[in-house]
């Protein structure tokens, strides 16, 4: 698994607004680490207010970030974008993009789905008008839209349609970035299966990487690869999305997955209710940040804030930020070995697994 | 079937109005709302489902009306009321409504009014409907917040809406709602602006209200999820028609309208990971001012014949259950399924 | 059977009209005009503002067409005469026809007027947008600037500078400039805040195409129709203004015959009580242009304004 190339590594990144007429401030992104690779989609999870929309503005430098750095790696080496010129940065630009939530605000009502594209292009290098138009012609016919629409105006159209142009627009300077940022959720749920399965398509077509941030855990499950889970903040368990959603460890997690309902009648599941309401981001609780609606908190969690902990689990990366997380890999592992015997393990890979656990333990 | 109507809604028609035109939002829809029972109302958005409830308590806007059918609700002591030849704003209607019926909304914030205490206005509801003294009523105000798990009750019974949080007005909202222990409550889309651990958590709380005080529930989503969680009955509309009903087994687990099988085929469902083969629905919901002369599904459904172009098709109870469809065509596209 | 209130029953008439329209499958056919050209339309008193405003205009542009005397033209035989067929609203005291000073002071003191506003506009719509867009120090110093502006009446600040600048009438473009830009430049400022929020603009960030072209090519066509209505506003109190002026002689020069001016020539009490002719029909077409302009304005709001159901 180690020859995934980094593409973007973001480091102790801190995003602070002031509070107007008070000295407090909101901690909308507050210190996370994050390492994105080529041809990946992470999917970035949370509920409202967890800072998950700022963190992917802070790393496209759309929110400036107030600490950290944010790593991106061009073909001639990796350059913080927060110390970049604003020149360099915009020239920088052209790789890394943002598919926008809303379909009524993402398009500029006065000017046709060409007049909007037709700047963007001009500066990254397409000089005569016949080009551009070609261009955006090429790229809605891509998202499956007919190329004459470029010439109609964002209220001619339906909230599908204006997602992909939405899409498209992201698409047109060809980045190898794309932050979609709740792309699917003002949509109606025929029509989100629609844009997924265009997003997955594109990313295919144009090995695209993809930070899909969205708090339908159902839609991240589908499109991303890896998950990432924020809680006010903070990024507090990160994994492989086939993994996260059978070895959920930290408790908040846990709680999330177990509070969706999900659209399968028979399906039963122990719901965890969680306490109480998300604390405000201006007033973030001392010690780890879950500590006042976790079921599983101790004493340490109320001073001590959990550091980022990294586990190999059936030979993948899991990380997870929790003070008790030792007890909840061994409790993930047991139940491991309890559905063993249904599928016996290949003698080899269970060698090599052990020898790994082994190896986590004595560190 | 076990559990009594409290009310029975038949061929409900509400059309909206602008200056020029009219907008069929309900058109010829009938159900049952069981006691103690939850009645998911599923479609998507524009399909009609909020225009449903607010025609139950007659809280439509201005520019609209019930053109025909009827809305009867079952009261225990002077028989069937007609709730729909009452008037929008007539003494009997206003008895009902908060008192037999209430209901709650999407957004708590804009429900509950900001300048008065949230214990006052549950308070006022009561006094509204129950003639009882102050004292008496802040005592009940108080109970009632207690049974909604809002935390000091003794001290949030005197604060401002804006001093709650949003799964906490929500609670309120339904506290008020519950004040005068309605027969019926209509919650349309409750918990969609809020999280989903707080919808858990007001979820937990409507099932304790059906199961203990036999609430008669009627909730409407666009959460296929949520319907799957909540629902012992299940109506699936369509630009304005009710295309499938029945229990929730019988619908989610058979569906047989081609709508609703296109759309449990849309979503996602949580677990299942990135193997599912989720199929959209081609095309796009019609302009209401400008649909389909018959079946408003036909332009996009795949089993679509002549006789679906000319009219709606009449409603089909399979025999010996609940289950309604409203296609021609339904045995058609159910042929593959293996039984 | 249901009760219905008076109201409603006047409603539900309508409603069953339209139904049978929609029943038959004419509203289907209709075809599309356009919605905002419609709107305004369906104000009433836009239509009659712009009747008025296109007779007073039209007839000020058009002057020598419909008068045969000149403003300025004095005939000391005829002085004093009350309206006739001969001169419609009479002359003054000097035998100049007053009819033709109203039609050629309008020339004055629409240009004047609408010079004025024009750049105040400018200005406001410049400053403001970039400023609301930008932030920063630079939307601090104009804001302040507007604030010093304002915290004093219009009046005494055109007062102030017609004393500075002298008496004439590009002078007095100039001033009005001066003192109006302000509400346009709060105006364009607070709907350009409201519009950096959209996603849309974000959008064009992570573009990163430079800050003119975001902000006024891409973002100042969304924030005109409000600025469009306040300019027609910042117009008719401007004619006002240049009224008042000339009235208390700090306007135009005498000699130019502006509304402001011919009203000056009214002010002693002999003229108000025997001359009437010498100020109403002045006062009356200043009063109807005024009018007029304001419900204009009104009528391009409704157009504009989107939820206001058409």
């Amino acid at each position: 698994m180690e020859n995934k190339e980094v593409l973007l590594t973001v480091k102790n990144l801190e995003t602070h607004f002031p509070v107007k007429g008070s000295k407090k401030v909101v901690r909308a992104v507050d210190g996370v680490d994050l390492t994105v690779y080529r041809g990946e989609t992470l999917g970035l999870v949370g509920e409202s207010g967890c800072g998950k929309t700022t963190l992917g503005k802070s790393i496209l430098q759309l929110v400036k970030p107030t600490g950290g750095e944010v790593f991106y790696y061009f073909p001639d080496g990796p350059k913080d974008l927060r110390k970049m010129k604003n020149r360099e940065l915009d020239a920088a630009r052209k790789n890394m993009q943002i598919v926008f939530q809303d379909p009524q605000s993402s398009l500029n009502p006065s000017f046709t789905i060409y007049g909007a594209m037709s700047d963007p292009l001009k500066k990254f290098g397409l000089k005569t008008k016949e080009e551009r138009r070609k261009h955006v012609g090429d790229l809605l016919e891509e998202v499956n839209m007919h190329r004459d629409y470029m010439d109609r105006y964002p209220s001619e159209f339906s909230g599908g349609q204006r997602q992909r142009i939405g899409i498209a627009r992201a698409l047109s300077v060809d980045p190898e970035l794309v932050v979609c940022d709740e792309a699917v959720s003002a949509l109606d749920v025929s029509i989100q299966a629609q844009v997924l399965n265009l997003l997955n398509r594109l990313k295919q077509e144009r090995n695209l990487t993809y930070i899909f941030i969205s708090h339908n855990l159902s839609v991240i499950e589908y499109i991303s690869d890896r998950i990432a889970v924020m809680y006010l903040g903070k990024i507090v368990e990160l994994a492989d999305a086939d993994d996260l959603y059978r070895d959920e460890l930290h408790p908040y997690t846990k709680a999330l997955f177990s509070a969706i309902p999900v659209a399968d009648i028979d399906y039963h599941k122990e719901r965890i209710l969680l306490e109480g309401d998300v604390p405000s981001p201006m007033n973030i609780p001392s010690g780890c940040r879950f500590h006042t609606r976790c079921q599983y908190c101790i004493e340490k969690c109320k001073t001590e804030d959990p550091e980022m902990k990294s586990y190999m689990i059936r030979g993948k990366e899991h990380q997870v930020a929790c003070h008790r997380s030792d007890e909840f890999v061994e409790a993930a592992l047991a139940k491991d070995q309890a559905a063993a015997p249904e599928r016996p393990e290949n003698p080899i890979a269970k060698a090599a697994r052990e020898a790994e656990e082994a190896g986590e333990k004595a560190e | 079937m076990a559990g009594e109507s409290v009310i029975s809604v038949r061929h409900l028609k509400t059309y909206f109005y602008t200056e020029k035109r009219c907008n069929k939002a309900v058109n010829d829809v009938s159900f049952e709302i069981r006691k103690g029972k939850c009645l998911c109302v599923v479609g998507e958005s524009g399909c009609g489902k909020s225009v449903t409830a607010s025609s139950i308590m007659q809280l439509l806007p201005r520019l609209s009306r019930i053109e025909e059918g009827e809305i009867i609700y079952h009261t225990h002591d002077k028989g069937d009321v007609v709730l729909s030849d009452l008037g929008k704003n007539s003494k009997e209607m206003r008895a009902y409504r908060g008192k037999n019926i209430a209901m709650i909304f999407q957004d708590p914030m804009t429900a509950l009014n900001p300048v008065f205490k949230v214990g006052n206005q549950i308070a006022e509801n009561i006094r509204q409907h129950d003639k009882c003294s102050k004292a008496e009523a802040r005592k009940r105000t108080l109970e009632l917040l207690k049974q909604m798990g809002i935390p000091e009750p003794e001290r949030r019974i005197d604060q401002y809406p804006h001093e709650y949080s949003g799964g906490m007005r929500q609670r309120a909202m339904i506290a008020l709602a519950m004040s005068c222990s309605p027969d019926v409550l209509l919650a349309d889309e409750p918990t969609t602006a809020l999280d989903v651990t707080i919808q858990a958590q007001i979820f937990e709380l409507m099932t304790k209200l059906k199961e203990e005080n036999d609430t008669a529930i009627l909730l409407i989503t666009h959460d296929m999820g949520v319907v799957c969680e909540m629902a012992d009955d299940v109506l699936v509309m369509y630009m304005g028609n009710v295309v499938e009903s029945g229990t929730a087994r019988e619908v989610l687990k058979n569906p047989k309208h081609p709508y609703t099988r296109a759309l449990l085929a849309s979503i996602l469902v949580l677990g299942k990971g990135k193997d599912q083969n989720i199929q959209p629905i081609r095309g796009m919901t019609p302009n209401p001012y400008n649909r389909p002369p018959g079946c408003q599904f036909e332009p996009r459904c795949d089993f679509a014949c002549e006789a679906c172009r000319e009219r709606m098709p009449d409603e089909e109870v399979i025999e010996g259950t609940t289950h309604m469809i409203r296609c021609c065509n339904w045995r058609e596209a159910c042929k593959n399924d293996g039984e | 059977m249901k009760q219905l209130t008076r109201a409603e029953k006047h409603l539900y008439r309508k409603f069953d009209k339209i139904r049978e329209r929609e029943e038959s499958g004419a509203n289907a056919k209709r075809k599309k005009s356009s919605r905002a050209v419609a709107k305004f339309f369906s104000n009433r008193l836009a239509i009659v503002g712009l009747v008025i405003f296109s007779v007073i205009f039209l007839a000020c542009v058009f002057a020598p067409l419909i008068t045969k005397y000149q403003a300025e033209t004095v005939d000391l035989r005829n002085i004093l005469k009350a309206p006739s067929g001969i001169h419609w609203f009479g002359t003054d005291k000097v035998g100049r026809d007053v009819f033709s000073r109203v039609l050629y002071g309008g020339r004055y003191s629409i240009l004047i007027a609408s010079l004025g506003a024009l750049g105040g506009a400018v200005i406001g719509v410049l400053l403001g947008s970039y400023a609301g867009y930008k932030g920063g120090w630079f939307d601090k110093v104009f804001m302040r600037i507007g604030e010093a502006l304002t915290s004093f009446p219009t009046m005494i600040l055109n007062l102030l500078f017609v004393t500075i600048m002298g008496r004439s009438m590009r002078n007095l473009i100039i001033i009005f400039t001066i003192t109006g830009w302000v509400g346009i430049f709060r105006l364009a400022r607070a709907t350009m805040l409201s519009i950096r929020e959209e996603e849309y603009v974000q959008a064009l960030h992570a573009f990163g195409l430079n800050d003119a072209i975001i902000c006024f090519k891409h973002m100042l066509p969304n924030a005109l129709a409000p600025i469009i209505v306040n300019i027609t506003i910042n117009m008719a109190s401007m004619i006002l203004e240049e009224a008042a002026l000339s009235f208390l002689g700090l306007g135009v020069p005498m000699q130019i015959p502006t509304w402001g001016n011919i009203l000056n020539a009214s002010q002693d009490m002999y003229t108000l009580e025997k001359a009437w002719w010498m100020w109403a029909p002045v006062g009356t077409t200043i009063t109807l242009f005024v009018m007029s302009i304001n419900f204009i304005g009104d009528g391009i709001r409704d157009m504009t304004d989107t939820s206001v159901q058409g």
